[in-house]
Parts: structure tokens; sequence; C-alpha cells
């Protein structure tokens, strides 16, 4: 049975749809809202904005690709739908950043992990931070309402071989774990979320609230950057956008420029900054870009005496949170454990080495199995975040330093990912550094993982959670937007997405982006009408 | 407004400096044909290395050996089209670096262009860089690395050899 696309039928059916990157003159458009960036933020306000009767433009960096062009394929995802190819990397180049770049944004490419944001940095954020009203009393009506939106709820399934290690080692040791919620429709368990849905089963903003708010009749301009907002005294009257060409590398000759009432950013904890910045957004307190955090996430891979195949069925459907809820935030660098998949691409890059030593893991590809950490920065005051400045081009760099702080929970994710893979019945284990090698056992990982050089590309740290930048609070002194996702220096200008948040969230952001960007959208449309 | 920075090279100001400089001597020909980004001693420098980082995984045949590695310096180079454009620039100087003999001596440990060396200095180039002090040699072993890493596994004719069955067959 051939499969569905609902965007090809959209396109079909009238959606207003530029393709900015094919545009021969220029062009101008006027509205009541334009929305920057169409990820799990962009996507949400869109949806919510037109259903209250606004007339919306939205604006994506990426190409509008859909089902049919997805083919499970990494040499084909990766340049389509990922900033620079997934090869984006901090300043130093020692942190790889996986962030969507198509419509859809991170939604179209992410593993489905849903997870309400934790009570306890929803805490963090009242006490330490000085948030009023963004407390999980406040936010659940909102996570509850997005988890119907997209079918967000437990997965039934069984989880895969690669997820079923990370459970069985978990129990074995007595370490808290559970299953994780997706938002998928009749998901087929192919294991492809990373690559772009093939069925349309991933409720991404793609096939949810983008097609809603087109065929409520929302404009879309697709492979635009917005280069600017024109801001004249404390409002902005514009912005305007560059055509980029295919691989996303090179800006083209023609420019868009919308006008509007409202602007909303969504471009994602790297690009709504550095519009800010490029545009000389009014930073009094130099807060804009300031505080960005990755959760930096360690790799441990390991042969199993068993087929993994780690390449098949749902990425992510098991975590443990013992080594977050064990810690206290004012303590060392606590972690989340989670599986990743095993693409060759994704594996090839991810262990260490080459030559001999590399391909004798790679031979033994349907035997590695995946477990990652990802640690929670932002809530210590050895963990201040990274910074957003701008490449020569104008486009954003990340300059984020791994701190001692950081490096000792590293070193403890190593050693706690090496146990539970030796637990679960491990032949050998690697963490993706560096220096490390294949150890055939728990002592023999303890001494090596203990006298690894903890440093910048030495380990091979990677991020597909970039939050912060536009810190949200009441305060204008400490924050770049309040509590609604309001500017605090411009009238009409609002951030819906990972960039607000005050810390990192210390699980997989896209509920809570989806939580905020509904409720900043409905009091936007509110106060619009 | 426009904060410029260097992104691949994080060796301080002596590092800058010295990549500028060989940038100066060595002003990079034009990208050779067929190719978007690396000019024709690009592409043999990059030719020279994929035996090496992928030795034990490439085909036993020649011919089909041959054609693997011109493959994978095809897709390097297709990578390095889609990264973002001060990045392209950093890894042009590196090349550029590669192909200057006094810098390549000092700073690769290579007396000769990597397509003249065999295939244990490339080893040994590779393994120095690895462990360097250096940001700037640690990042450039694993752009050069990755890269090739990437170019082969992301190609089917990797897959049978490394028991990867491909995506499924759906609709």
């Amino acid at each position: 049975m051939a499969v569905r696309d609902p965007i090809r039928e959209g396109l079909a059916s009238g959606w207003k749809v530029t393709d900015a990157a094919t545009l021969e003159r220029d062009m101008d458009l006027e509205t009541d809202v334009v929305v920057i960036g169409s990820g799990a933020g962009g996507g949400v306000t869109a949806e919510s904005l037109a259903a209250a009767g606004l007339d919306v433009v939205i604006v994506e960096e990426g190409p509008l690709a859909s089902s049919t062009d997805f083919h499970m394929r990494e040499r084909e995802a990766y340049p389509q739908l990922y900033q620079e190819s997934s090869a984006r990397q901090t300043a130093d180049k020692s942190i790889t950043i996986l962030q969507g770049r198509c419509v859809g944004g991170g939604t179209t490419v992410n593993w489905t992990s849903s997870f309400r944001t934790p009570a306890r940095t929803l805490a963090h954020w009242k006490d330490a931070i000085g948030l009023k009203r963004t407390g999980a009393q406040e936010l659940d009506p909102w996570f509850a309402r997005m988890e119907e939106r997209l079918a967000i709820a437990p997965w039934a399934v069984a989880p895969n071989e690669n997820n079923d290690i990370l459970r069985r080692g978990c129990a074995k040791l007595g370490y808290a774990h559970g299953a994780i919620a997706r938002n998928v429709k009749n998901c087929a368990n192919l294991g492809y979320c990373g690559m772009g849905c093939p069925i349309n089963a991933k409720q991404s903003m793609l096939v949810t609230t983008i097609p809603a708010a087109l065929s409520r009749g929302a404009r879309l301009v697709q492979r635009a950057r917005v280069t600017r907002l024109v801001i004249d005294g404390d409002r902005v009257v514009a912005c305007e956008a560059a055509g980029v060409a295919a691989n996303g590398a090179r800006p083209g000759e023609t420019r868009v420029r919308i006008r509007a009432r409202h602007f909303v950013l969504a471009a994602g904890g790297t690009g709504s900054p550095a519009i800010l910045i490029r545009s000389d957004a009014p930073d009094p307190n130099v807060l804009v870009g300031r505080r960005t955090f990755l959760h930096p996430t360690m790799v441990s891979a390991a042969i199993m005496p068993q087929r993994v195949d780690g390449h098949a069925g749902a990425p992510q459907s098991i975590y443990s949170d013992h080594f977050l809820d064990n810690a206290p935030l004012d303590g060392p660098a606590g972690f989340k454990l989670e599986s990743g998949p095993t693409h060759p691409v994704l594996v090839g890059i991810t262990l260490p080495g080459f030559g001999e030593d590399h391909s004798g893991w790679m031979k033994k590809f349907p035997s590695v199995q995946v477990v990652i950490a990802l640690l929670r920065d932002g809530f210590h005051r050895e963990s201040g975040g990274g910074r957003v400045t701008l490449a020569s081009d104008g486009t954003p760099v990340l300059d984020y330093s791994m701190t001692a702080y950081l490096w000792e929970g590293a070193r403890r994710a190593y050693l706690a990912m090496a146990e539970i893979q030796f637990a679960a019945g491990a032949q050998s284990v690697m963490p993706a550094h560096e220096n490390a090698k294949g150890y055939s056992n728990l002592k023999e990982a303890r001494e090596g993982i203990n006298a690894l050089p903890m440093r910048a590309l030495a380990a091979r740290v990677v991020s597909a959670h970039v939050m912060g930048g536009c810190a949200m609070g009441p305060d204008a002194r400490r924050a770049v937007v309040d509590e609604d996702g309001r500017h605090h220096h411009l009238g009409n200008v609002s951030v819906h997405d990972g960039s607000v948040f005050p810390t990192s969230i210390a699980a997989n952001p896209q509920l809570s982006i989806y939580a905020l960007a509904a409720r900043s959208s409905a009091l936007l449309a509110k106060s619009l009408r | 407004m426009q904060v410029r920075r260097r992104r691949f090279i994080q060796a301080g100001i002596a590092g800058a400096a010295l990549l500028a400089l060989a940038r100066w001597v060595d002003q990079p020909l034009a990208a050779a044909t067929n190719y978007r980004f690396l000019d024709a001693r690009g592409v043999k420098s990059v030719g020279a290395l994929v035996p090496v980082v992928l030795a034990g995984t490439l085909p036993t045949d020649e011919s089909a050996r041959r054609a693997a590695v011109d493959e994978v310096v095809a897709a390097f180079d297709r990578a390095v089209a889609g990264l973002a454009i001060p990045v392209q620039q950093e890894i042009g100087e590196l090349f550029s670096f590669l192909h200057t003999p006094p810098l390549r001596l000092a700073f690769a440990g290579l007396w000769s262009p990597l397509e003249e060396s065999t295939p244990q200095q490339i080893v040994e180039f590779l393994v120095r860089w690895r462990d360097s002090p250096f940001d700037l040699q640690r990042a450039s072993y694993r752009a050069l690395t990755q890269l090739i890493q990437a170019a082969w596994y992301g190609n089917n004719h990797s897959w049978a050899a490394i028991g990867y069955p491909g995506p499924p067959a759906v609709g």
C-alpha cells in the first residue's frame, strides 16, 4: 500500500508555500504575525495563531521535505534535514550538534522521546531563577493538551534489543528505569525517526500543526534564512530573509521582506539568539546568546554476544534517571541515560580511532549496543553554559566549554554506562573517547576510564538539545523575555522555543517546548485579536 | 556587529597566524573538475588518507577498491561543500597547511606530501595529531577521519562488510 503524503496532498490542494531559494525576484509580504522557524515552538505557534483567526507567515530556513522524500538513508537525510549536514560543531570543534534544518525542525528528525519538564527542573526555575508562573501546576494543562494533540503516550511495544539491554542492565543493578512516551500514531517500529519518518507515524510538526496552519490559510516561506529584524525604536517593523541554496551553506541573491504586527522567534537555541544579535536588538544587560545549554552527551559502545540490530525498532524506548534523581542539583553533575540508535554513519563517526582498530569494531556492527548519558547543565554555578556569537558570514557559532565540573560528570557517566553494559552481558565496552580501547571486563574498564584524559577533542561529546540563550524570567535585568515569551525591550517580539529555558531541561526537551509555546501562543493570540 | 572568529582553529593566536601564513604562501587552486570544494592536490591528499583511515574495510579486489576510494573522496568533497562557509574556509586552510612543505614538516611531521608518504607514515601522522596537546591538531585529526568514515559508511557498498542490511522496505 502506498504511503499517503499529507504534504504533497496539501500542496496539491492549494497551500500557499513559497520556495525562497528559487525566487526570481525579491518578495514583499504583509501579515499579522511572522513565525520564524517551524520546529517544536514555531509549529505549535503557527497552528494556535492560525486557529485564532490571525494571518500567519511561517519562515523556515530548511526545505519542505516530506515522507515521499524520506528514504531512510543517512547520506541523503543528514545534508537535507540537518544544520550543516549534521556536522555542526561548537566553536572549538569539540562538541558535535545535531540540529534539524527543515520544515518541522528538530521534530522532523528527533527520536520521538517525550517527557514533561521534570518537577525538579521547574522547582529550580521557581526557587533559584525566580520564575513565578511556570510551575508544574501552571504547565500541567498545557502538557496534557499537547500530549493529546501529538498522540504522546507510553510506548506499549516491547523495546528493541538496544534499549532492552539498557533496561536489563539497570534492572540487574537496581537502577530505577522506565519506558519512554513517544509522539507516534500507527508506528511500524522501523527505527529511522532520525532520517524523517517515511510513513508519517511520528506526530512531528511536519504532519500535525504545520499542515493545520497551512490549511487555515497560513503561508509558508521555506528555504529562507531570516537575516535580521528591522527595528524602529522599541518595535520591529519587518523581517528580512534571504533564500538558502540546496545544501544550506550559501545564501542566495533574492530577498524576502515581511511586514507584520508581531514577530515570533522560534528558530531554536542558536538560531533565535543569532537573529537578535544580527538585528542589534536592545540587550542592555548582555544576556542574548548567554547561558546556552546542550545536555553534553557522552557515548558508550558495547559489543554484545548476541545480535542487537540497534538500527531497527524505536530508537529510544527506555531511560534511567537514577543518576539524576539521586544527585542534588547543587552537587556533582547528574545525567540521564538512554540508548542511541546504530546506523552506519552514526556508529562510524562515533567510534573512536581509524584503520584496523576502527574497522574491527565496525565488522561487529550488528552486535554493537549504544548507551548515551545526557549531562544536566545549567543548574550549578560551575555550569554556566555557552555563548552564541556570529561567524564571519553571520551564521551562529556556539562557544561552549566543558568545565572541570562537567568533565567529572562525564567520567562518572562513562563508568556508569560501562557498568550497565557489562551487567547486561557485554563482551567489550568502549567509551567514545580518542584514547579509549575496548575493555573486556568492568575492572579493566574502570581502570581505563579513570586514566582517560578528560579534555576537549579527546572525549567525543555530542548534543541534540540546544537550549537557552534567550532566557525567560520576570526581571528584565536577568532575562531576555518574560514568562509568556514576550521580549522585555521590544514590544512586538516573542520567543517561543527552547531558547527561553533558563537552564537545561534534564530530559529530552520537545514536550517542554510544545507546552510553553502553546501557553505563550494562546496569550499572544488573545492580545492580538 | 559581526564577530569574526576562526571556528576550525582554536590553537590561539599562534595557530591562527600560522594558518594565515599557510593561506598566504599557498593559494588554493580552483576546485578540481567534478568537485565542489577540493582542488587537484586536495583530491590526492584525501585519496591517500582514505586507504589508511578505512584499512580493513575497503574491498580487496583492486578495481573495486580503487572505485571505492574514488567514491569516498567524492563524498568527502560533497560533505565539505555542505558545511557552513566559514568552516569550509577553515578546512581549506587545513589543506593549505598540508600542501606547504615547511609547515607540513613542522606541524604534521611529514617530509613528503600525503600522496607520496607511506601508509605507516600516515598512521604516525594521524596518531601524532590525535594525541597532540594542541586543540588545532586534535580537531584536524577528528575532521579528517570523521569525514572519511562518514563518506564510506554512508555508501551502500560499505554495508555488506559490516552486516548492515540497509533500510527496510515500506509502503
